[in-house]
Parts: C-alpha cells; sequence; structure tokens
C-alpha cells in the first residue's frame, strides 16, 4: 500500500549540514553553499525508510516526512 | 486620464486632511460587520502590499480560525522606488484608518495595529495626529508601531515577528498570519492602500468600485512612477490604463526609453515598446507572466544601463536578505556577484551560466519570498537585456565612454 | 567471592563509562565543528555520538546496580559525598539521552538547553571516578582518567576557538541589530 508522504522542511532552522543528503541522496542534493535542494512531490515507497533516517539524523530537527495534500483539480 | 478617488478632495501639498474634512467630504464612517466581507467579493479587490491577493478570501480565511483577531494596517513600505503608501498615510490618514477599523469589526478583531516606516516621517505625524482626533475607542488602544527600515520588514510574518518578539524577520509557514499570528491569533496584515480602498467601498458599494477602469479592470490604483521620466511620483489610475498613458501622466514618454520596470524590485523588466500598450490590470498583466506588485512603473532609458541597474538592485536585494536561509543569503549574493562582475568588467559565458544555474537554484528555497522576487527580477532582466549582458567588449567599453548602447 | 565480583564489575564498569561518556563528548565536539572527511561523512559523526551514548547508558546501569548491591550499603560519610556526584552525573546523563530520543515530542529549543548539561555531566563524573578511587587507586585509571581529560579538553578548546560554525551566525546576528523593535519616537 503506498502511502503519500512528503519531505517538508523548515529552511530557517537549516543550516547546512548536510546528513540528509548522505542519507537519501536519490531525493536530497547539496547546492553549491551545501543546502539540501529536495526533490519535489511524493517519496517513493522504496525510498521511505531512507527518508525517514534523514529526517531523525537532522541535528536540528529540519526535516519532517507529512502526508502530502491531495491538490483539488483546479 | 488619472482618476481620483483616494487623493480626490483636498489637494495634496495641504498635507494630512483632518478628520472633519473628510467627514465633511464623504460622509462618516459606514456601519459594517461581517457583510462588508461578501461586498469585498463583489469587488474582486486585490490587495495593494505587492502579492495582489484577493482581499475577501483573506478576509475569510482570518474568519476561518478562532480567537481574537489582529488587524495590522501595513504601511512599512521598505521598497525604495514606492511612494504610494506614505503619500496615502500623510494625505488621507482617515481613509486608512476607516478601512482598519472596518476590517476589525468585520473580522471581530480584538487589536488594531498601524505598522508604520520608522522613516517615513510625514507619514508618521499625519497617522498619529489622525489617531488622536478620532473617537472610536478601537482606535483609541490602536498602537502605532514603526517598522524598521529595510525591505523585508514589510514582510506580513516579519511584521507579525516584529510585534511578537520585537524583532521584523520573516519567519517560518506554515503558520500563516491569518491562521496565528501576532500573540498567536487570526491576524490580517493588510496593506493602507488596500484599507483605504476598504474605506470608500463601504461607502459606495461595490457596483461604484468597478465603475471604474477599463479593459477587464476595476477601480483605481495608485502607481508610482520612476527612473527617466520628467515629472516621477505617485498618480492614482484606472486599473486597465496603459502604461504609456501612465508615463504621458508623468510628463511624457522618452524616445530613447529602453526598457521599463513594472512592480519594483520584485517585478519584471520589459522591453519598453511592449511595455507601452501593457494595461496595469492583474489577468492582463498576469498573461504576460507579471504582476503589478507594489504598483512601481519605472522607466530606464538607453542612456543609462540596464546590466548594471539589474546588478545593483540585485546587490541591494542581496544586502536585504535576513540572512535566515542558506540559499537567499549566499545565492544572492553570489547572484550579486556575478551580476556585478558582468557589469564592471564586461560579460563572459562562465557569469552568465551561474546567473543560469544560481537563479534555478534559488527560487523557492527560502522561508519567505525574498530569494523568489529577487530570481524573478532577474530573470526578466536577464531577458529584456539579453543583448546588452552578452555583448562583452560593445558593453563596458561603450557605458565606459557615455555612449549608451544601441 | 560475590563481593569481590561486584567490586570488580562496579570498577570495570565505571571506568568503561568514563572513556565511553568522553568519547560521546568529542563525537559530540566533533558534530558541531561539522567534522567531515572522505569515507567519515557527517552522519557517521552524529550516529556514533548517538549510538554510544546508549551504550554508555548500559555500562553505567552496570555500574550503578553493582555499586548499589556492593558499596552503598556499607559506605562511610566520607564516601557519600563522592557517591553523590556520581549519582548526580548518572541523572544528568539520564535526562540528556531521554530529552534526546523525546526530541520530536519536546521540540528542538528544549532540547537544546537541557543538552548543554552534558558539559555539566561529563566533569562531575570524572571527579566522582577520581573521588570514589581515593582508596583504591591504581595507576591505570589514573592515567586512563587523564588520558580522557586531556582527549575531552582538547576537543573543547578547540571548539571554543573554531567558533561558530554556522556560516549564517554572524550575517543573522547583524540583521537581527538592524530590524530590533525601537521605542516609539
Amino acid at each position: 500500500m503506498s502511502r503519500h508522504l512528503e519531505i517538508a522542511i523548515d529552511r530557517i532552522r537549516c543550516d547546512g549540514r548536510g546528513l540528509c543528503a548522505e542519507l537519501v541522496p536519490e531525493l536530497i542534493r547539496l547546492d553549491d553553499w551545501g543546502y539540501p535542494i529536495i526533490a519535489s512531490g511524493l517519496v517513493p515507497d522504496h525510498l521511505i525508510s531512507h527518508a525517514q533516517k534523514a529526517v531523525a539524523a537532522c541535528p536540528v530537527l529540519a526535516l519532517a516526512l507529512r502526508q502530502a495534500e491531495r491538490k483539488a483539480p483546479s | 486620464m488619472s482618476r481620483l478617488r483616494l487623493l480626490a478632495g483636498p489637494d495634496l501639498s495641504l498635507g494630512a486632511e483632518r478628520l472633519h474634512a473628510q467627514v465633511e467630504r464623504l460622509g462618516p464612517l459606514p456601519v459594517a460587520g461581517a457583510a462588508l466581507i461578501d461586498t469585498l467579493e463583489a469587488t474582486g479587490l486585490a490587495g495593494r502590499g505587492g502579492a495582489s491577493f484577493p482581499v475577501a478570501r483573506k478576509w475569510r480565511s482570518v474568519t476561518h480560525h478562532s480567537g481574537g483577531a489582529v488587524v495590522v494596517a501595513n504601511g512599512a513600505e521598505g521598497e525604495p522606488q514606492s511612494f504610494k503608501d506614505r503619500v496615502l498615510m500623510s494625505t488621507r490618514p482617515h481613509l486608512v484608518l476607516d478601512g482598519a477599523l472596518l476590517a476589525a469589526r468585520a473580522l471581530k478583531a480584538s487589536q488594531i495595529v498601524l505598522y508604520v516606516g520608522e522613516e517615513h516621517r510625514a507619514a508618521w505625524t499625519a497617522m498619529a495626529g489622525a489617531l488622536a482626533e478620532r473617537p472610536e475607542p478601537e482606535l483609541h488602544r490602536a498602537r502605532l508601531v514603526a517598522a524598521p527600515h529595510r525591505y523585508v520588514a514589510g514582510e506580513s510574518s516579519a511584521a507579525v515577528h516584529l510585534l511578537d518578539a520585537a524583532i521584523a524577520s520573516p519567519t517560518t509557514k506554515p503558520p500563516e498570519p491569518h491562521a496565528a499570528g501576532v500573540g498567536g491569533a487570526p491576524t490580517l496584515v493588510q496593506n493602507v492602500e488596500t484599507l483605504a480602498h476598504i474605506a470608500l467601498i463601504a461607502r459606495h458599494g461595490a457596483g461604484w468600485f468597478r465603475s471604474a477602469g477599463r479593459r477587464g479592470g476595476a477601480g483605481t490604483v495608485l502607481i508610482t512612477v520612476a527612473g527617466a521620466v520628467p515629472s516621477p511620483g505617485v498618480v492614482e489610475i484606472e486599473a486597465g490604463t496603459t502604461v504609456r498613458e501612465v508615463l504621458e501622466l508623468a510628463g511624457g514618454t522618452d524616445p530613447a526609453a529602453r526598457a521599463v520596470l513594472i512592480g519594483g524590485y520584485f517585478g519584471s523588466w520589459v522591453d519598453f515598446a511592449t511595455a507601452l500598450e501593457l494595461p496595469l490590470e492583474a489577468a492582463a498583466l498576469r498573461e504576460h507572466g507579471l504582476g503589478l506588485g507594489c504598483g512601481v512603473v519605472g522607466v530606464i532609458s538607453s542612456r543609462g544601463c540596464g546590466v548594471c541597474e539589474t546588478a545593483r538592485i540585485i546587490r541591494y536585494l542581496a544586502g536585504e536578505s535576513s540572512a535566515q536561509c542558506g540559499p537567499c543569503f549566499f545565492g544572492l549574493r553570489a547572484l550579486a556577484d556575478a551580476c556585478g562582475r558582468i557589469a564592471e568588467r564586461g560579460s563572459n559565458p562562465d557569469d552568465l551560466a551561474r546567473l543560469n544555474r544560481w537563479a534555478r537554484d534559488v527560487r523557492g528555497r527560502g522561508a519567505c519570498r525574498h530569494p523568489d522576487g529577487a530570481v524573478m527580477f532577474l530573470q526578466s532582466a536577464l531577458q529584456t537585456f539579453a543583448p546588452e549582458f552578452s555583448s562583452h567588449p560593445a558593453h563596458w567599453r561603450a557605458h565606459a565612454t557615455g555612449r549608451g548602447v544601441a | 567471592m560475590t563481593d569481590q565480583l561486584l567490586w570488580y564489575t562496579t570498577r570495570a564498569a565505571g571506568a568503561v563509562s568514563l572513556v565511553l561518556l568522553s568519547a560521546v563528548v568529542i563525537l559530540g565536539v566533533l558534530s558541531a565543528l561539522r567534522f567531515k572527511a572522505a569515507g567519515w561523512p557527517a552522519f557517521l559523526t552524529t550516529g556514533l555520538h548517538r549510538n554510544v551514548a546508549l551504550v554508555t547508558l548500559v555500562f553505567l546501569a552496570l555500574h550503578i546496580v553493582t555499586a548499589v548491591v556492593d558499596i552503598v550499603p556499607f559506605s562511610s560519610y566520607y564516601r557519600t559525598f563522592w557517591l553523590g556526584l556520581g549519582t548526580i552525573a548518572a541523572e544528568l546523563v539520564a535526562a540528556i539521552v531521554v530529552t534526546s530520543l523525546l526530541r520530536g515530542l519536546i521540540g528542538h529549543a528544549a532540547w537544546r538547553v537541557i543538552h548543554w548539561l552534558t558539559y555539566a555531566s561529563w566533569p562531575i563524573g570524572v571527579v566522582h571516578g577520581l573521588g570514589t578511587g581515593t582508596d583504591a587507586w591504581s595507576a591505570w585509571f589514573f592515567a586512563l582518567t587523564c588520558a580522557c581529560v586531556a582527549a575531552v579538553s582538547f576537543a573543547v578548546v578547540y571548539r571554543l576557538v573554531a567558533g561558530p560554525r554556522d556560516p549564517l551566525a554572524e550575517p543573522r546576528a547583524s540583521f537581527r541589530s538592524g530590524v530590533e523593535r525601537k521605542p516609539e519616537p
């Protein structure tokens, strides 16, 4: 059963430590200054556990996995 | 071709209109409650603070959250080229106060805050004087708070944060101010021009508001005309007025004009010929990927330099980052450095590639819209001034010799 | 026989706890310094820091249980002070670990305040070790303590000298000082 989860980030709390990009490089890479660029959209099922590790590893609790809002058709 | 509604009445040079004069001219403050929100919906009024967000929708979202609401009249006007808010506050303060009071009553707000840029002395004096004249108890309790003189101090969450924690820096969203703002209460942060429009709408109705406006636009708009025009300043026009018509009001169009900046520092550069025929109206501008923003229309002539002006503005915006988010602080600074190098030493493919790459990287990766506004401004410059950005030796050599670029 | 076993166990577990706790503090300093190297990613530092702290709890528990069974019933008033320090150090470590495990619930700000207690728990633990060991000091324990103190001191001093590793620390503070609310004129 697929879960509709996406990675949310608190941009003010984030201070570019980079653990997230180490733990789930398929979804998170670092920009030229060490801050995460997060792939938009849902987290693929096979990467959810890795995303959870990244969220838990963040030293400043800047990341979270949350239910994606189902966007109403416009 | 100007259409005076907000600025109708005594000549602006006479300063702040007193309460009794406004009551004589426009009648007293109307009684209005929550039904005002329906009226605003019928007008289609959009906010004049820069985001052009539908006002009725914003007010409804405040009512969706429980607790005594707070109304913040935003007169920070941190945009350097914009003068409309301070002109409005210093000449028609009671329209602004009426609007704030109407909002407070419609939203059952327990607090009113007037957030005025600390450097706008005339506006400050006028608002303080106007407050003292008012009999309403809600306005006796109202607070006049100085907005620090920084670009982001006027951002909604920054205003809320100043009131809560004495520091005007933007905060992470969610929660949005309308859900949890000042002291956790649902907060309406509304531009002073928007509130002034509401003061008139409450008196005359939605139909009256929409009776002005052309080419699909509704109501009037305050525009600051800046740059290479004979008479820069604030004008009030019908929505849908073209840029050409606005420039006529400011003394005429310069045949040597190169481009127009529409919407201020978070707006977009448009090639002059294209800009002239653009109606200053939300839907039409959106079709061109543009926005009214804070209502600044700035002209640059070919005697000036689009690259240098862009570099200067990006440098300014980079310096105005609140330094809370890495991508904004470092990204805008890097963009400013690259842009500055092109301006001073001539363009080169590396810096152009960097500008494009970093602009894509930075966008959407801050806690507020500051980096987005800066990046979209830069991208419009790269598009509009493409010849100047890429013509290396001709550009800076011509600039150095004082000759304009063709 | 059981007495001796308990006695040796409590001393050994105490020594191991000291070494592990020292390692935890050093790893914490490395984490704050954002230490990274080829083959040593950032998550290794924080992962080790957390896991070694949990292992420390195990040895600390062993140390406390064996001490309570063996020593406490027979302690003199003189000894009680040093034991008391041990109790304080152990409680601080427990508080730090528990709040860290519940970080998601209490939030980052509250967690951070309590985490600073580390800088109290470690020295109190060291002093407890030296104090309770006065009647049975051995050279190896003293040497071990000196090595731990030297390593941790070096790490902490280095951290103080290196300064904040957050490149936004200075510009953020500079911006904030410019947007503070001034009293209304």
